[in-house]
């Protein structure tokens, strides 16, 4: 890992209310060029709403996000360009209906990155040669299965170029026999050196995907282990009861 | 239909036929500054721009509860009285326009409105700005979602224009009540006048139900 001035994210003191409700409350999270992060914690947490805040989807009451040194700012001109250095993927499927899959996958490589088209083309092309979907390159998503669209919807993320990903949940909508498809993907983003921040409810892929694990427990950060660590040896009670949660053991 | 005067029938068609033209015209014009109106309005009432928003409000409202009868006796009686003189074609475009334009803001409003949240931010995390979210994402889909109430305003708008006979244009309803003043042809002049309506709107309708089908078809809903 190339040592750099600053992480690739850092946010600290993050605070977030919903009227009355603080959902965020005080989250300090690093996460370095390289490393990939998988921020655990049961239903109603934070999760996406912290993901949403880093991506300047929601705007912040307290704190800071920095993304490669450079301040989230809801709003503020640099936050377009700031967001290209984000790739997001969410739990719903989000493909633009009315486009194909490569014209979702080209638009803002052209029209936001002023790329050529051809240039952009055979960008996406290698990408969904990459995850098997370059045969569909003329389909619409809705003849797409949930799999294929949340793969979809990675290659058109990656296709920008981001420093950074962010999943939110992106197979929880899938039927299971599609999770391994994209979860393999992500696998081997991991595996080339992505900079990754994963929000999921898959248990072993966390463990294997992860150099570090995030407990997120009521809007503060619970833990903060290499990922063997805590599933190994978690420190808090919540962290214990919330991995029991996902153990079968005979009667 | 034995009864019908044949003679006078193909005597005055080509009256008919003008009056068809001025028709088409008036409606053509009025229906796409309408369109464009519903457009810009629409755009504004789903960003909630603040005080144009309530203006545009009070337009609705004001359009679409006062007669397009009336619309137009203030363009083309009142308008003079403050200096400002328009032809009635000019009139009558503009009437069409306002009235339609509250029809399509309407219209458009619903479609942009039904558009899921998603679309928006997943257009915003992908770096786009409100400008190519609105132009690439959200108004595409808005607008095949709105298809069918667009057509309807088309039609309703193409009926419409019959009022502007009020300001002695000589449209179809024009001709037909001219003609039935100074001959009493009063069956032959109105079969003309149906005719005429029919071959004007027919096709529009018949457009509007391909597309209406079209759309149904490419439904990329998920
Ligand atoms: N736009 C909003 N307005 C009001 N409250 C919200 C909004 N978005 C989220 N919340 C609330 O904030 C809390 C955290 O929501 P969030 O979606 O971040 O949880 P999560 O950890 O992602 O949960 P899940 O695992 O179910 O996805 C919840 O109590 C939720 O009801
Ligand atoms: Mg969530």
């Amino acid at each position: 890992m190339a040592q750099q001035n600053h992480n690739m994210l850092e946010v600290s003191g993050l605070k977030k209310r919903f009227g009355d409700d603080i959902v965020l409350d005080g989250v300090d999270l690093t996460v370095s060029r390289g490393e990939v992060v998988v921020i655990l914690g049961s239903s109603g947490c934070g999760k996406s709403t912290l993901l949403r805040c880093i991506n300047g989807l929601e705007s912040v009451d307290e704190g800071s996000i920095r993304i490669d040194g450079e301040e989230v700012a809801v709003g503020s001109r640099s936050l377009t360009r700031l967001r290209q250095k984000i790739g997001m993927v969410f739990q719903s499927y989000d493909l633009f209906p009315h486009k194909n899959i490569l014209d979702n996958i080209t638009l803002a490589p052209v029209k936001v990155q002023k790329r050529s088209k051809q240039e952009a083309r055979a960008q996406a092309e290698q990408l969904l040669r990459r995850v098997g979907l370059w045969e569909k390159r003329k389909a619409y998503p809705r003849e797409l299965s949930g799999g294929q669209k949340q793969r979809v919807a990675i290659v058109r993320a990656l296709c920008l170029n981001p420093e950074i990903m962010l999943f939110d949940e992106v197979t929880a909508a899938l039927d299971p026999e599609m999770v391994r498809e994209v979860l393999d993907v992500m696998l081997e983003l991991a595996q080339g050196g992505m900079t990754m921040l994963i929000v999921t409810h898959e248990m072993q892929f966390a463990r294997a995907v992860a150099d570090r694990i995030v407990f997120l427990d009521e809007g503060k950060v619970l833990e903060n282990l290499p990922a063997e660590e805590f599933f190994e040896n978690p420190r808090t009670q919540r962290a214990k009861d919330f991995l029991q949660t996902f153990e079968f053991k005979k009667q | 239909m034995k009864y019908l005067d044949w003679n006078f029938i193909t005597k005055y068609a080509p009256l008919y036929a003008e009056a068809a033209k001025l028709t088409v015209f008036i409606a053509f014009w009025g229906i796409l500054l309408a369109f464009a109106v519903g457009v810009i309005c629409s755009a504004a009432l789903y960003y909630k721009v603040p005080v144009l928003r309530r203006i545009i409000q009070a337009y609705i409202e004001l359009s679409r509860n006062t007669p397009l009868l009336v619309q137009l006796f203030f363009l083309y009686f009142g308008l003079p009285n403050i200096g400002i003189v328009w032809s009635g074609e000019t009139c009558a475009i503009i009437g069409i326009a306002f009235l339609g334009g509250s029809y399509m803001t309407e219209t458009l409003r619903s479609g942009l409105e039904s558009i899921d949240k998603i679309q928006e931010e997943s257009a915003a995390s992908l770096g786009l700005n409100k400008w190519l979210t609105m132009k690439e994402i959200i108004f595409p889909q808005a607008m095949a979602i709105s298809v069918p109430g667009i057509c309807a305003n088309v039609i309703f708008l193409i009926k419409e224009t019959s009022v502007v006979s009020g300001i002695a244009l000589a449209d179809l309803m024009y001709v037909a009540k001219d003609l039935i003043g100074l001959y009493y042809k009063t069956d032959e002049s109105l079969t003309m006048l149906v005719i005429a309506y029919l071959i004007i709107l027919l096709p529009v309708s018949i457009i509007a139900t391909l597309l209406e089908r079209r759309m149904r078809h490419a439904g990329f809903g998920n």
